[in-house]
């Protein structure tokens, strides 16, 4: 591998474990509306501690994986710097403010989510938050349903049917449709 | 059945988090066919109130879990939830996190990335769907999921202005 096309070498920094609680506790507080442009502006822009391309990489694998990305991400990332007491750190830093403000606002929902004015407002934000991922799916669908004949449209919509229509369990639908869809993947290259 | 609830939640949770291909969005439509329809925890208003305040809270989506765990159970159930949810996901995490530079590149692993994209998209669009169904009562309700679904495809406005438009139109008591 040529060494004069590589990107300048970065300064690796390593950072602490008390750097990665507060750091994925400020992008979880921050991250309002999906966390991924704050966790990439500190790790990449701000902290340093991974490029752009690595940064991709540990992202695209906790897409792989099942669960939640951002949750996933965490552990990826904790684990690459401080092993299972990095990954702990992290994931703890990502879910502890948050647990505690979203507990607070349980408590206060069972409380007073029977209130009127409350009950209205929360049914106009979430008539609007139906609105945002139905936006999500259209950005995520246009790809998929612009591209010469492929297997994602139909694989997309079947999903759809199954567990939006015919109120099928995810599990069912996931055996049925995964592995087929897995298979035409394999087959295009 | 004389299960306790904090298993139940458990073991739901768990067995979810392992088929939310797409992230925590993927998996609304399952968790409100339990919730509401299989173990009426809940009815469609509070399934979508509780969406909506796990929108409004800073953090991943996934905290609805939390908040879904608090209704049934009270503390201990939003704690089981939250880690039925996380904790069966991360231990994969951090174990295939110490294999993936040996497979990221294979072909079998590109083809389950590819072929996974397409089933996330359909669940991601059953959850909007089931998510409108719940909280659209009327046409307004039903017009303004539609125009809020234009406007943030089309520009590039904080989600935090929407939800206080929504808020607003809905103490109005059109929604």
């Amino acid at each position: 591998m040529p060494e004069s096309s590589a990107p300048p070498p970065t300064i690796a920094k390593r950072p602490s474990l008390t750097e990665l609680l507060v750091s994925f506790a400020v992008v979880a507080l921050s991250g309002f509306g999906g966390a991924l442009p704050w966790a990439r502006r500190m790790i990449v822009e701000q902290k340093c501690w991974m490029t752009t391309q690595e940064f991709n990489e540990t992202f695209a694998l906790s897409q792989f994986l099942p669960g939640p990305n951002l949750v996933n991400f965490s552990v990826v990332f904790g684990s690459r710097f401080g092993g299972v007491a990095g990954a702990a750190v992290a994931f703890a830093g990502l879910m502890g403010p948050p647990l505690v403000i979203v507990t607070v606002l349980a408590v206060l929902y069972a409380n007073y989510g029977d209130l009127e004015v409350l009950s209205r407002i929360l049914a106009g934000i979430a008539t609007t938050a139906a609105g945002l991922l139905i936006a999500v799916v259209a950005k995520m669908a246009a790809p998929l349903f612009t591209k010469r004949w492929n297997s994602g449209p139909l694989i997309a919509i079947l999903a759809f049917l199954g567990v939006a229509i015919m109120h099928w369990p995810l599990p069912w639908v996931f055996a049925g449709l995964a592995p087929v869809s897995i298979g035409f993947a394999w087959f295009k290259r | 059945m004389n299960t306790s609830p904090l298993s139940t939640l458990f073991g739901y949770f768990a067995l979810l988090s392992l088929f939310a291909v797409g992230g925590a969005n993927a998996a609304i439509p399952e968790m409100h066919r339990i919730a509401v329809e299989v173990m009426h925890w809940m009815n469609d208003r509070q399934f979508a109130d509780m969406f909506a305040i796990a929108q409004l809270s800073p953090g991943p989506n996934v905290i609805i879990v939390t908040l879904i765990g608090y209704h049934v159970a009270g503390l201990a159930g939003a704690a089981v939830a939250t880690v039925g949810m996380c904790g069966p996901t991360c231990l994969m995490a951090f174990f295939v996190a110490r294999v993936w530079d040996r497979f990221k590149d294979a072909h079998w692993r590109i083809a389950i990335q590819n072929g996974l994209i397409p089933v996330s998209l359909g669940l991601i669009a059953a959850s909007a769907f089931v998510l409108a169904r719940a909280a659209d009562h009327n046409v307004y309700a039903v017009v303004l999921t539609a125009v809020t679904a234009v406007v943030t495809f089309t520009t590039r406005m904080n989600p935090l202005w929407i939800f206080a438009a929504g808020g607003l139109l809905g103490l109005s008591g059109w929604l």
